[in-house]
């Protein structure tokens, strides 16, 4: 009999806090090293095609600001990689078939791109021609870009396991194609969302630092800035429609594979057809909402039929909330969702089968001789049979209580409805500035635009770890969804070496990251002169 | 026989080539391009090497800046080979990534947390802003100079040496029944990984490695910067790089010559003890051991002309050259011929394997097409530094650089 699983749950939490801070501040770096390298190439590219000296300033003056801020994402990202093994090692072993391969691409064919081509923008000035100075600016982007794609492959791949078998003797998940892995639709959208809301942020920045110097009425960066904004108004526009529809795409594809996910960004507790999608509405903040007594979260405000359109793409659509997933349900094609007991219950049959066909495989390695009947092998085959039918709650195993199935819903609403007011909020600013363009306004007088622009930068950064803060504290308790909780992912080390190391990185990147926003503010004053 | 060759011969030769035999090939493959790794990074790290000497080297601050920036425009490389090299573990062995990097915890930490202020400290140092100062940056590029060559050269030591772990699959199902841990691979003590720096070989092998690397720093300064100083300087500091060097170098080779190993059974995968087991892997295996002994004579050689040469100072070709070789010779002996890469001292049959640590068939494969793009990699990073580095770094490099650190 199973009674409980004797897991250091400080250990768990810990080892969750490591990975969250280091990839929160990971997340600090790269979308501005994304964003800029766009920004900065396309300066680039007017100077090749102009010769203009204005255009090379311009396009030497934002790759300064990259290079202050490359360096930070290339450190915190090193500590990610690894973390997976240091701090989730039963994860590492159990699907490093499939989980590693994209990591070792994302080393061999984008590191090596960007690690040597960004010294040839750093240093190649002098050194080679304008065309191939040109090539390696967008190549240090496109490598950024490549590499971003293997790991959000990686990362859609826990969301949604796809091209993998369970090999019972080897005890791990291993890959049956590697074409469903990297091309799975969840991990296009993914990339295609990810990748395009850094632009924002590299709008954003771009607008904000241009606006200061409008604002502090410098002359000699007067042209600069006013054009920049120009190319990041585009940009921004741009990337800030293209997130709202890929951002659509990817709501409508948790709802399909991640429906808890989505029953904790909209509070909903209770399903059914025609629901409506929530605003905003009274969700504590700060405790997890007893959502088996409530009906619904109070003074809620809700666009009808919203919800269903989002999850379902029709008007009538049944999207289910956390009780109906605790509960078990049917969906609209008429499969039957099983309660979380019966998850549990299978789950644990799964484990315990395979435990019994290993412990069967041994057996029949030392009793080969007595065996004649070949009594091992029927029963063997008998275990496999009830693995296999079960495997696909292998992970419910694992659950002790059904109340670890629901992720902390005021984070995902909150975080949720922040990202998606900024965005929207994106698309006005954005349409507002390329507006003033198109009416020949002169932006330089317009005081409160040029406030408000540098107000937009802390908001971009808050919307896009916002962004993350809901795919990753929405898919819990899973690392991978349905297969393996983190209670069951993580590595033999106690509490209290975490924790250690936690407030270690948490010193070392905030002293980081201290210094790096202290130089970044002396360049942009600074400015273009030498 | 030569493995490998053999294997070849099965897969070219007949499309009927066992899956077995594929699978075997394709993990002697795959041991071979994380030892490739292993000693690129091992060259790389004259990054490091070279940065602890900063001090000894550059007399004046306009010497300490040209060696700064010269080591400045290739760290990210050697910080690439090293990320790679992790990627690549955990691609093709996936069970040696779970229980070393899960394992031990503190040495690899250490050694991460090394190269992180590593790779800030070019970009800040010098930068107006930088409320720090640029002493606490330099002193982190020496931190990483000793350390990042010591922790990771005794991390390869214990492939020889063994470490103190256990693998037990059955905890992931059983722990949980029992109440006790479900996770696979545990540290049989708890200083979870430390315990490697209390053997002394460990030590002598990762001393060995941090005195290479900064010979192999003083060559590349040598070469990359053109300053009549540091070169007469980096021809002195040869000499007392070189002694230690080979007094350790020598010492554990032999040391490995003549210690167990760690042998499993190709049918069973039984591990046993086995005397001289590297030896015999070398005289098995035996053009290794023409590698390896070319390796070391374009060491020496690459060193020694050097020293005695005046005007010499492509010193760092045939030494970068000599310890690709020596060191790759080191690591497929430790993984090929039949002998556990990663022994345990705890629990002999927990130790890991090309064979019982790797990867399945289908993700080998599928990673051994990507690996074929590694040629135009390594083609496009020579031939890039090639145009960059033709006019070497002098003091007035730097001024007109747009980028200098």
């Amino acid at each position: 009999m199973i009674h409980f699983l004797a897991i250091d749950s400080a250990a768990v939490d810990w080892a969750r806090a490591q990975f969250a801070l280091t990839a929160a501040y990971h997340w600090l770096f790269v979308p501005l090293t994304m964003g800029l390298a766009v920004i900065m190439a396309i300066a680039e590219t007017c100077y090749y095609r102009t010769g203009k000296v204005f255009w090379k300033t311009t396009s030497q003056f934002w790759q300064r600001l990259f290079g202050i801020n490359f360096a930070m994402g290339v450190a915190t990202g090193i500590i990610l990689e690894f973390e997976f093994g240091t701090n989730w090692s039963n994860y590492s072993w159990f699907v490093g078939d499939i989980f590693g391969a994209p990591l070792a691409i994302e080393g061999i064919v984008a590191f090596f791109m960007e690690s040597t081509f960004v010294a040839v923008m750093y240093f190649g000035w002098e050194k080679v021609s304008r065309g191939f100075h040109l090539t390696s600016t967008w190549l240090t982007g496109l490598g950024a870009t490549i590499s971003a794609w293997w790991i959000l492959v990686a990362n859609s791949w826990m969301q949604y396991p796809v091209g993998c078998a369970f090999n019972p003797d080897t005890m791990r998940n291993e890959m049956t194609s590697f074409w469903e892995v990297a091309f799975s639709p969840f991990a296009v959208d993914k990339f295609l969302h990810t990748v395009i809301s850094t632009w924002i942020i590299g709008a954003v920045f771009v607008v904000a630092v241009s606006a200061w110097y409008l604002l502090k009425k410098r002359e000699a960066e007067r042209e600069m800035a006013i054009k920049s904004i120009k190319i990041a108004a585009v940009v921004g526009l741009l990337a800030s429609v293209g997130a709202a529809v890929t951002g659509d795409e990817s709501a409508y594809k948790v709802a399909q594979v991640q429906p808890m996910k989505l029953a904790a960004m909209e509070a909903l507790y209770n399903g059914g057809h025609d629901v409506s999608l929530t605003a905003v509405a009274a969700v504590n903040p700060f405790s997890q909402p007893d959502y088996k007594q409530e009906e619904e979260a109070p003074w809620r405000i809700a666009i009808p039929y919203g919800l269903s359109i989002l999850g379902t793409r029709t008007l009538h659509g049944f999207v289910p909330g956390v009780n109906d997933i605790l509960k078990g349900y049917t969906c609209e094609d008429g499969t039957v969702e099983p309660s979380a007991a019966e998850k549990m219950e299978r789950g644990k049959m799964a484990i315990i089968a395979l435990n019994n066909y290993r412990r069967l495989c041994a057996d029949e390695e030392t009793f080969a001789d007595q065996d004649s009947d070949g009594l091992i092998a029927a029963e063997k085959e008998k275990q496999l049979a009830v693995l296999t039918e079960n495997f696909k709650y292998f992970g419910y195993g694992y659950i002790r209580d059904e109340s670890e199935l629901v992720p902390y819903i005021p984070v995902n609403f909150w975080a949720f409805r922040i990202m998606v007011g900024l965005g929207t909020l994106f698309i006005f600013y954005f349409a507002y500035l390329m507006f003033l363009w198109w009416r020949k306004k002169d932006i330089s007088s317009m005081k409160w635009l040029l406030i408000a622009a540098i107000v937009m930068l802390p908001c971009a950064y808050v919307c896009s770890e916002s962004g993350w803060l809901v795919a990753e504290f929405g898919r819990q308790p899973w690392t991978i969804q349905d297969m393996l909780p983190v209670t069951a992912s993580i590595s033999d080390i106690g509490s209290s070496a975490v924790a250690t190391t936690f407030w270690l990185f948490l010193f070392l990147f905030t002293a980081m990251l201290v210094v790096e926003i202290s130089i970044m503010l002396k360049q942009i004053k600074r400015g273009i002169s030498e | 026989m030569y493995p490998l060759f053999s294997f070849l011969q099965t897969v070219i030769s007949s499309q009927e080539a066992m899956a077995g035999d594929k699978l075997m090939f394709l993990q002697h493959y795959w041991w071979l391009l994380v030892s490739v790794l292993g000693a690129l990074l091992v060259l790389m790290m004259f990054v490091q090497g070279g940065n602890s000497l900063i001090f000894s080297l550059g007399v004046t601050d306009d010497e300490r800046r040209m060696l700064i920036n010269s080591t400045g425009r290739k760290w990210e490389l050697t910080f690439t080979t090293l990320v790679t090299f992790g990627g690549a573990a955990f691609a093709a062995f996936p069970l040696f990534y779970s229980t070393s990097f899960g394992g031990a915890y503190w040495l690899w930490m250490l050694i991460l947390v090394t190269f992180v202020v590593q790779a800030v400290s070019y970009e800040f140092q010098h930068k107006q802003g930088n409320l720090l100062g640029a002493r606490p940056f330099q002193f982190c590029l020496q931190l990483n100079g000793i350390l990042g060559p010591l922790l990771l050269g005794g991390a390869v030591a214990t492939f020889f040496e063994g470490s103190n772990f256990v693998v037990a699959k059955s905890n992931m199902l059983e722990g949980l029944a029992a109440g006790g841990s479900v996770v696979i691979s545990s540290w049989a003590n708890a200083s979870h990984g430390l315990d490697a720096l209390l053997c002394p070989w460990v030590l002598v092998f990762g001393f060995a490695v941090v005195f290479l690397t900064r010979i192999l720093g003083i060559l590349y300064f040598m070469n990359n910067v053109e300053d009549a100083n540091i070169r007469s300087r980096g021809s002195v500091r040869l000499v007392g790089q070189a002694v230690p060097f080979l007094i350790l170098f020598v010492a554990y080779l032999v040391h490995l010559l003549l210690k167990d190993g760690y042998a499993y059974d190709a049918a069973t995968g039984a591990i046993v003890v086995e005397p001289y087991k590297y030896l015999h892997n070398l005289l098995a295996l035996w053009p290794l051991a023409i590698v390896l002994v070319t390796g070391i004579i374009l060491v020496l050689y690459g060193l020694f002309r050097t020293i005695v040469s005046k005007t010499y100072v492509g010193g760092i070709w045939p030494a970068g050259v000599g310890t690709v070789l020596t060191v790759l010779v080191l690591l497929l002996i430790a993984g090929w011929n039949c002998t556990a890469f990663y022994p345990s001292t705890a629990d002999l049959q927990s130790s890991l394997t090309i064979v019982n640590a790797s990867s399945s068939l289908f993700t080998l494969r599928t990673m051994a097409y990507v690996s074929l793009v590694i040629p135009f990699v390594i083609g496009y990073i020579a031939y890039v530094w090639r145009l960059m580095d033709r006019k070497k770094i002098t003091k007035e490099e730097i001024t007109e650089t747009h980028h200098a650190y």
